[in-house]
């Protein structure tokens, strides 16, 4: 694993931000050539208010992405095990995922893969903890009653597949969770921590994530940010890469 | 690309690189227009899966919702209340050249005349909807003949008029029919005048409070019994008095019934009203403030002689009085200067400034669930303004119906 210890909050963003952006540029998408993103699933649409929104005014409508190029678990289809199914069928249509950006809990959970989820698991309904009920209680005005109980999920197998997996640490109540996953062993109980056996991932975390972890441990990575933030050096556009790239730069026209 | 729209093949237009004005507050935000509607991005990505057909650049402008002028008594050589045989294109004229002060609907006004003139005039307004020809025609405001003889201004005695004797009907006799009448003007202490606010408060017009001698508590009655607005507040009233303020003393009353607000239109011209006495009516009530033009036939064009219904006025710069007096009658103003004076005298906020000519008037006229906001579902009448805020595109419906010309710049 990459453990990638950045000041503070804004610069872990911001990190995290231009490893993505080099990433996408370098695998060069094109029509049928899908960069295919991964990203935690939300609350069920029950509330379009909180996760669509969500999406839709911190990422969807930055970038010019067409719309039927966005699959989001349905928590309101008529049989859910099928929507997971079919999920899980998209992935492999569009190619299987090539990166996978997610956070933590402080429980050490994945997506929605609460403590106890096996870590072969694939997408579908979890019944959520009262700690993930209690954190998503913001979307629902603090009213307690009023928070969805199940979710669907991608599993923490689902995830695996993918080439590429970056986990977003931030803040000293995850502190323990960042400990769990990578100082100590594969367990589902912490189910981060079976991205240990991922030949692909990145941690990302500000320093008060590293709270819990072994002075030595924070002083290894912190010496291989020089080589790190190679990692997130601006490339070449894709436009100067050559006409027939910059054509192909969007899998649509206008 | 074509979209997979599922609710309408209409094309979707994406306004990008602009500022627009929603919920109180310029936002960094795309505006997106559907078959003359203001549409909502988020439900057309997620529900119908679909997106722009054409994407334009805005170039940094600020988007704010076309302004409403509900007092505006004519233009360009045009007086509303001049019974004419080409009326008709008199109002197509000034519906068309007010686009470029960015005034997207108006209510045409007429000042105090004898009943012939309304009963010629008014059947030929009728309210429609703005376009390439001009901006829409909300309705007639009336602004007499019931008013006051202290007050009457630039209005002619001969035609002033009460209601004494048939309240409700003498009105309805007066005017000839109330059928595309969108606010009347009226003086509140004139006997009956109670009567004939329900009525008209029952047939939606909006009663307005002006040209009027009343003390508070009259105003405070009226208001009770339905009246809204205040005609150019200061004009044609008794000043403020700290022991009877008078129609003014709306703007802070508290006998005002629940939920309901009272609007006061000002001509923020530098010439109607003082700067400060401007400042102090939108300290007092800054959400009540609408701004108006009250512009008359002589606005458009150069000085010199104009007709005010009855009236000769004479326009001397941007001050304009009866011939051979010092009152008052109207304005030269356009409705984007007086936004920009507003802005100016009052130090507020490009966002407040905007919205005494935008949201006010459409709250007003009870119409702002589809005009005076840039909210989604709204009808997609807009401007496009430069940070000075001179207006440098107006568009009715999405469509662009007036553009600056950028010569040489």
């Amino acid at each position: 694993m990459k453990l990638i210890i950045l000041e503070n909050y804004s610069q872990a963003s911001e990190w995290a931000a231009k490893y993505i952006r080099n990433r996408i540029v370098q695998f060069g998408p094109g029509p049928g050539r899908f960069f295919t993103l991964g990203l935690p699933t939300g609350l069920p649409r029950d509330h379009p208010e909180s996760y669509h929104s969500f999406m839709w005014n911190n990422f969807f409508k930055h970038i010019d992405i067409s719309p039927e190029n966005v699959h989001i678990l349905d928590g309101n289809a008529p049989d859910l095990q099928a929507e997971c199914d079919t999920f899980e069928e998209k992935i492999k249509a569009a190619g299987g995922i090539e990166l996978f950006v997610g956070g933590i809990g402080p429980d050490g959970h994945i997506a929605f893969n609460e403590p106890g989820s096996s870590l072969v698991s694939r997408t579908r309904v979890k019944t959520l903890a009262m700690d993930t009920i209690l954190a998503n209680a913001r979307f629902f005005d603090g009213d307690l009653s009023k928070v969805p109980t199940m979710a669907l999920t991608v599993g923490v197998g689902t995830v695996m597949d993918a080439r590429e997996v970056m986990i977003l640490i931030t803040g000293a109540h995850k502190a323990f969770a960042l400990y769990k996953a990578i100082e100590d062993g594969v367990n589902h109980m912490w189910t981060v921590s079976a991205f240990q056996q991922h030949p692909n991932t990145v941690f990302v975390c500000d320093e008060d994530a590293t709270l819990e972890l072994k002075v030595k441990t924070v002083k290894y990575f912190k010496g291989l940010m020089l080589v790190h933030n190679k990692l997130v050096e601006p490339l070449y556009s894709m436009k100067e890469m050559g006409a027939e790239r910059s054509q192909s730069k969007k899998p649509y026209s206008d | 690309m074509p979209s997979n729209k599922s609710v309408s093949d209409a094309p979707i237009v994406q306004f990008t690189n602009c500022r627009i004005l929603r919920d109180h507050q310029l936002q960094r935000e795309d505006l997106w227009v559907r078959e003359g509607k203001i549409l909502n991005p988020e439900k057309l990505f997620f529900d119908e899966k679909g997106s722009a057909d054409v994407q334009l650049d805005c170039k940094d402008s600020i988007i704010a919702p076309g302004f409403i002028d509900v007092q505006i008594n004519g233009g360009f050589g045009v007086d509303f209340s001049l019974a004419t045989d080409d009326f008709k294109s008199g109002i197509d004229l000034v519906s068309q050249k007010i686009l470029s002060h960015g005034v997207t609907s108006f209510c045409p006004t007429l000042v105090t005349s004898p009943p012939s003139v309304y009963h010629q005039i008014l059947p030929q307004i009728s309210v429609r909807n703005g376009g390439a020809h001009g901006a829409g025609i909300l309705g007639a405001h009336l602004e007499g003949p019931f008013i006051s003889k202290e007050k009457k201004g630039a209005h002619p005695e001969h035609c002033l008029r009460t209601f004494e004797a048939g309240a409700f009907q003498d009105l309805l006799a007066t005017y000839g029919s109330l059928d595309c009448v969108q606010i009347v003007t009226l003086a509140p202490e004139m006997r009956r005048s109670s009567e004939v606010i329900q009525e008209l408060t029952k047939r939606g017009i909006c009663v307005s409070l002006g040209h009027s001698v009343a003390n508070l508590s009259q105003a405070e009655e009226a208001v009770q019994h339905g009246a809204t607005f205040i005609t150019h507040l200061f004009n044609a009233m008794l000043p403020f008095h700290h022991r009877d303020p008078g129609i003014v003393g709306l703007l802070t009353s508290d006998k005002i019934p629940a939920g309901r607000r009272v609007f006061y239109g000002m001509i923020s011209d530098g010439i109607h009203t003082n700067p400060a006495a401007l400042r102090i009516a939108h300290r007092a009530h800054p959400k009540g403030l609408v701004l108006v033009t009250d512009a008359i036939a002589g606005m458009g064009l150069a000085p010199g002689r104009h007709t005010l219904g009855q009236q000769v006025v004479e326009i001397d710069g941007l001050n304009t009085y009866i011939a051979g007096t010092k009152t008052l009658s109207g304005s030269v103003a356009t409705m984007d200067t007086c936004v920009r004076h507003f802005q100016e005298a009052t130090g507020c906020s490009v966002e407040t400034a905007l919205e005494a000519a935008s949201l006010h008037p459409a709250q007003l006229l009870g119409i702002e669930h589809k005009k005076g906001t840039l909210d989604y579902d709204s009808d997609a009448d807009f401007l496009m303004l430069n940070d000075s805020l001179y207006v440098q595109a107006t568009y009715i419906a999405g469509e662009e119906v007036w553009r600056q010309d950028v010569s040489g710049m």
